[in-house]
């Protein structure tokens, strides 16, 4: 009965995505009450702030630069045909630090940092890395997952605001010294409109959140790989696609929570 | 502790990230201006105050002097009630004129400020007696309906 067995192929894939949803909740908790131990030897904490921060700069930077000047040029074709042009600024930079500062540097940093992560330690685990340190004593949470764990946190709110900083440059470069907007309304008008609290905070809430779910989903798959080569691979494909899609659901709920219903 | 290459990137990469943070909320939000010098408050009665909003600029001459702080519904006259602070270098006649006034033909709404010939000058807490409220477009369309429909046909 081919019917009633992908009924029950349909059965067995919920249950254990749920299953899998529960065990990701357990060691984040983990993570969470061994990262005492991980504060302690800040510079473990460091050497992963280097591996996921540092090298994620260029990327975020040349992306930030070319986002803003997208925004720019289109945001001038569209507020020309209402001929408030010098509402150009306030455009770019609402833009990028209320969504696109968060969402797209969340999203490079999952490819770029989350996948390295995921890789590093399913690999770790597939050559019996982590079956030593239990050998030895050595909490493996404590010692290769927490302090990844909180570079990721650490890091992704700076990126996102380096993201953005590099975006208003980028949509400045664009709309005001290729296309003639003018420089006093295109920064003023942008002052008065973009309120710290609401809009750069609430920016940095979300990249924070962002930074929380697209470090645990890496760790977990990495922590949960099946030790193979495939298992790996597999593995690493899962976390892109997982944060990706985990990133736009939560930033569709953190706007409808900061900015909705007013 | 020793000190490494790695620990200097590091460095250079919360250093940049914080000073991005700092630009963004310098630069391009309106933190630094805030209370940048000393204010007085004053407030008025409009009937209607339009798309009037909280931190709405309010402008003497075309020049920034203060912003609108508060704006609540009095119940006792069922007006609205505007709180605004204005900069302390600039005194106004007690007599000052409140318009709610248009930056353009879709730009956000702001208080204009006419100086009337008091001698005296407003003081903190006190009332600009003299407004006229915002220019609703509903209204106004409403009105030359009426008009024409009142028109004798030709």
């Amino acid at each position: 009965m081919p019917i009633a067995k992908s009924f029950r192929a349909i059965g067995h894939r919920s249950v254990n995505a749920v299953w899998r949803i529960g065990l990701a909740t357990r060691f984040f908790l983990l993570t969470l009450r061994y990262s005492g131990n991980g504060f302690r030897r800040f510079h473990l904490i460091i050497k992963e702030l280097f591996s996921t921060g540092v090298m994620s700069l260029i990327i975020i930077v040349v992306a930030g630069l070319f986002v803003g000047m997208v925004l720019g040029l289109q945001g001038y074709e569209t507020l020309k045909r209402y001929g408030s042009e010098s509402a150009l600024g306030v455009m770019v930079a609402l833009g990028l630090v209320r969504e696109l500062g968060p969402v797209v540097a969340a999203l490079l940093f999952a490819s770029r940092a989350g996948s390295a992560m995921t890789a590093e330690i399913g690999l770790m685990k597939a050559t019996e890395q982590i079956s030593a340190m239990e050998m030895m004593a050595v909490n493996p949470i404590a010692r290769i997952v927490a302090p990844r764990f909180w570079a990721g946190v650490i890091s992704m709110p700076l990126l996102a605001a380096l993201f953005s900083a590099v975006g208003v440059f980028g949509g400045y470069f664009v709309g005001v010294v290729q296309i003639g907007v003018d420089e006093g309304s295109f920064w003023s008008q942008m002052q008065a409109a973009v309120d710290f609290r609401e809009d750069i905070l609430n920016g940095v809430i979300k990249s924070f959140v962002f930074g929380t779910a697209v470090t645990v989903i890496a760790l977990f798959e990495g922590y949960d790989a099946p030790p193979t080569a495939e298992g790996v691979s597999g593995a690493t494909t899962r976390t892109v696609v997982t944060s990706s899609l985990a990133i736009l659901m939560l930033d569709f709920v953190l706007t409808a929570m900061m900015f909705g219903g007013k | 502790m020793e000190r490494t290459t790695l620990d200097l990137w590091v460095g250079i990469f919360v250093v940049a990230g914080i000073a991005a943070l700092v630009m963004l909320a310098m630069k391009v939000g309106n933190l630094s201006t805030y209370n940048v010098s000393e204010t007085y408050q004053v407030h008025a009665y409009f009937t209607n105050i339009g798309g009037l909003k909280p931190k709405a600029s309010i402008k003497s001459a075309g020049v920034l002097v203060g912003r609108v702080t508060g704006i609540t519904l009095d119940t006792q006259r069922y007006e609205a009630k505007v709180t605004m602070s204005l900069d302390k270098r600039y005194q106004f006649p007690k007599d000052t004129f409140a318009n709610i006034l248009t930056s353009g033909l879709l730009g956000e709404q702001y208080i204009g400020l006419m100086p009337g010939g008091d001698e005296e000058m407003l003081k903190d807490g006190e009332q600009l007696k003299k407004t006229q409220s915002a220019v609703v477009l509903e209204d106004l369309i409403g009105k030359f309906l009426y008009n024409k429909a009142a028109e004798p046909a030709k």
